[in-house]
């Protein structure tokens, strides 16, 4: 009898010049029911400028186990940091 | 191997994610506590529910809707979250219908007065959120991060309880009556909503090692007495337990037995509203049935037309 | 009594016991979202009963909006009957709701130009709240109506049932003439022929029949109500009925 209802991500933008952030999901039968949800759950405060929901089953997710194949790569690549040169005594602004 | 790494990230206090390893047993132990404080909160709607078409102002009911509907929504965060753990909503209901999954027995009881809101608001709201604030802490990131969001809305709850009880204990003498009458219904229940004491608690010791938990039950309950006893004295009502009293060594208030018959009479489905509760939800979910198949059906026909 | 109070006072009326009608959904929703959904409904009709009431408590002056509220019996309530009527299925409060929706809607939209300030900016705010719940109800009526056959069968029941309840809708008396002639209130019989729009095409959207016009209730103007709103009336203000000289 428990047949799945579609589950969808929910955004917030909670004000202009912000990032939509993940806020956890709804479930909807349809997109518009999904938006209507997603607003009625998760900005009962007042938090929202703008709202993103998308389909859990089309989020692609990279996996734990690639990880390090992934990431570390990146982890010796100081030079990508600005602390990692040497600034002339005295020089400012820069 | 992976259970090595999988605890040296615990002890790292690195929150584990849903796409990483887990024992089983750690999986398990997240669906049961999880889905179990998700049912809480959604069974918990009813008792306070009982009152919203009685609420005794406009503010009154606005107050209380408000809060018991923050109820529901904390219980989608918990679903939402509990949902990760590759579980889905629909078998959790269908848990709980089947009475596999359980929930906080302190919904069991029946609310008879307004004074009733306040004591829930005040003890049950009140040791929930000790609780809640302890499991911020949590290992597993997305139950962490549920309870960062549930704390942040139930500042209010409690302030409101305790408000009516405030309220009604320098009102006339029937409100006092009233609110001393909900303090002594609802006194021992809320200090057991911590769970069997830690010498009876077999499962403490995975929940403490894999940081799910992270405090003890005991813990936690002398935190919300101690807590709470001073609050009582300010509004003039007296807490139901004689052996109440400062302990200077302990740092701590001393408290007396709890009735743990009765406790477990009633996490079995022997108290005297656990058959309503039950029955409440499963009407809900049953009548909401031809609405949900409505709204499925409605969503294919539109996919058709838009292929 | 004024008839600036006496207008104000309905509008309050409406909203609570509606409002009253919506909270009794709590806890009982067909899926937790939607019961979410029917609370914040009920939390901004609150909101508005509570605004007109205060200002309806202070053109009265003796009387506070609780008292309002709380202490007067059916024959002195003035709510639209359709307001009153009970939940019965999602369908039947997806109905009810909708019809009174529309209606709301194009009321606020007029009464926010009513040269009463106040009732201009009680009227302005509560347009937002109609808004959303009538794009919300329109929303179910047509997944409903468009559902399976079931859902179908069930709305046009209970489109077939509260259809009675909208005449009164537009109905002018002597308070609603003084209101429109002194530039404060609406004109109801206008909004008739843009509700008429509304509901036509929301409802061909939803696959419905509309009903054809027969039987029309009235009398709420008057405190003339359906068996149902004593009940109500009776639950919501057992406690400041009982304990007269209680505060909350």
């Amino acid at each position: 009898m428990a047949e799945n209802e579609t589950v969808w991500e929910v955004f917030i933008q909670s004000k202009n010049g912000l990032a939509h952030k993940h806020v956890g999901n709804v479930h909807a039968a349809d997109k518009v029911m999904a938006l209507e949800n997603a607003r009625e759950l998760y900005t009962r405060r007042n938090e929202g400028s703008c709202i993103w929901v998308v389909k859990a089953s089309e989020i692609v997710s990279s996996e734990t186990e690639d990880s390090e194949a992934f990431f570390d790569p990146s982890n010796d690549k100081m030079y990508r940091h600005p602390t990692f040169y040497n600034m002339p005594e005295g020089s400012k602004h820069i | 191997m992976l259970e090595e790494s999988f605890q040296e990230q615990i002890d790292a206090e690195r929150k584990i994610e849903p796409k990483d390893w887990m024992p089983d047993d750690y999986r398990k132990h997240l669906i049961r506590q999880m889905s179990q404080h998700a049912h809480s909160e959604v069974i918990g709607m009813q008792p306070e529910g009982n009152w919203i078409t009685r609420a005794p102002s406009l503010r009154a009911k606005m107050i209380l809707l408000a809060k018991v509907q923050d109820e529901a929504g904390h219980g989608l965060y918990l679903y939402s979250a509990t949902e990760t753990l590759g579980i889905s909503r629909e078998e959790l209901v269908q848990q709980l219908h089947e009475e596999k999954a359980k929930y906080s027995s302190i919904f069991n009881y029946p609310t008879l007065s307004w004074a009733d809101m306040g004591a829930i608001g005040w003890l049950v709201d009140g040791a929930a959120i000790v609780n809640q604030v302890s499991l911020q802490r949590t290992s597993y990131g997305p139950y962490s991060r549920a309870m960062v969001k549930i704390c942040k809305e139930e500042s209010f709850h409690q302030r409101q309880g305790y408000e009516i009880m405030a309220e009604m204990a320098k009102g006339t003498a029937e409100q006092k009556e009233m609110a001393q009458d909900a303090l002594n219904r609802f006194w021992w229940p809320s200090i057991m909503m911590f769970g069997p004491q830690d010498s009876d608690s077999p499962r403490t010791g995975n929940a403490m090692k894999w940081k799910i938990k992270r405090q003890t039950n005991d813990e936690l309950r002398q935190s919300f007495i101690d807590k709470t006893v001073g609050q009582a004295e300010v509004i003039g009502l007296t807490i139901p337990d004689p052996d109440l009293k400062w302990n200077e060594d302990r740092g701590h208030y001393d408290f007396g037995e709890m009735n743990w018959e009765e406790f477990w009479s009633v996490v079995n489905g022997n108290g005297p509203c656990n058959k309503q509760r039950l029955a409440h939800h499963k009407k809900a979910h049953d009548d909401g049935e031809w609405v949900r198949n409505a709204a499925k059906e409605y969503a294919r026909k539109q996919e058709l037309l838009l292929n | 009594m004024s008839n600036l109070f006496k207008y104000t006072l309905r509008i309050a009326d409406s909203s609570l016991v509606l409002g009253q009608r919506m909270s009794e959904w709590c806890s009982k929703g067909p899926t937790l979202e939607e019961d979410i959904a029917l609370s914040n409904i009920a939390l901004d009709l609150f909101g508005q009963a509570n605004g007109f009431y205060e200002y309806a408590a202070e053109l009265d002056g003796s009387r506070s909006k609780d008292d309002l509220a709380f202490k007067r019996n059916e024959r002195e309530f003035f709510n639209h009957q359709l307001s009153e009527q009970e939940n019965g299925n999602f369908g039947t409060t997806t109905v009810r709701n909708f019809l009174h929706d529309a209606f709301n809607f194009l009321f606020y939209t007029e009464l926010a130009s009513s040269k009463d300030e106040i009732l201009a900016a009680l009227a302005a705010k509560s347009l937002k709240e109609v808004k959303y719940h009538l794009r919300h109800s329109s929303n179910w009526l047509i997944r409903l109506g468009d559902g399976t056959n079931e859902s179908n069968l069930k709305v046009q029941e209970a489109l077939d049932f509260l259809w009675q309840y909208t005449g009164e809708l537009f109905e002018m008396d002597e308070v609603d003439n003084d209101m429109l002639d002194n530039g404060l209130g609406v004109d109801n019989i206008q909004l008739k022929i843009k509700w008429d729009e509304l509901i036509n095409n929301t409802l061909k959207k939803a696959k419905l029949k509309r009903p054809i016009d027969g039987y029309m209730a009235t009398g709420s103007r008057k405190g003339i109500h359906t068996e149902y709103l004593g009940f109500l009336l009776a639950e919501m203000q057992f406690l400041p009925r009982a304990y007269p000289d209680a505060k909350w």
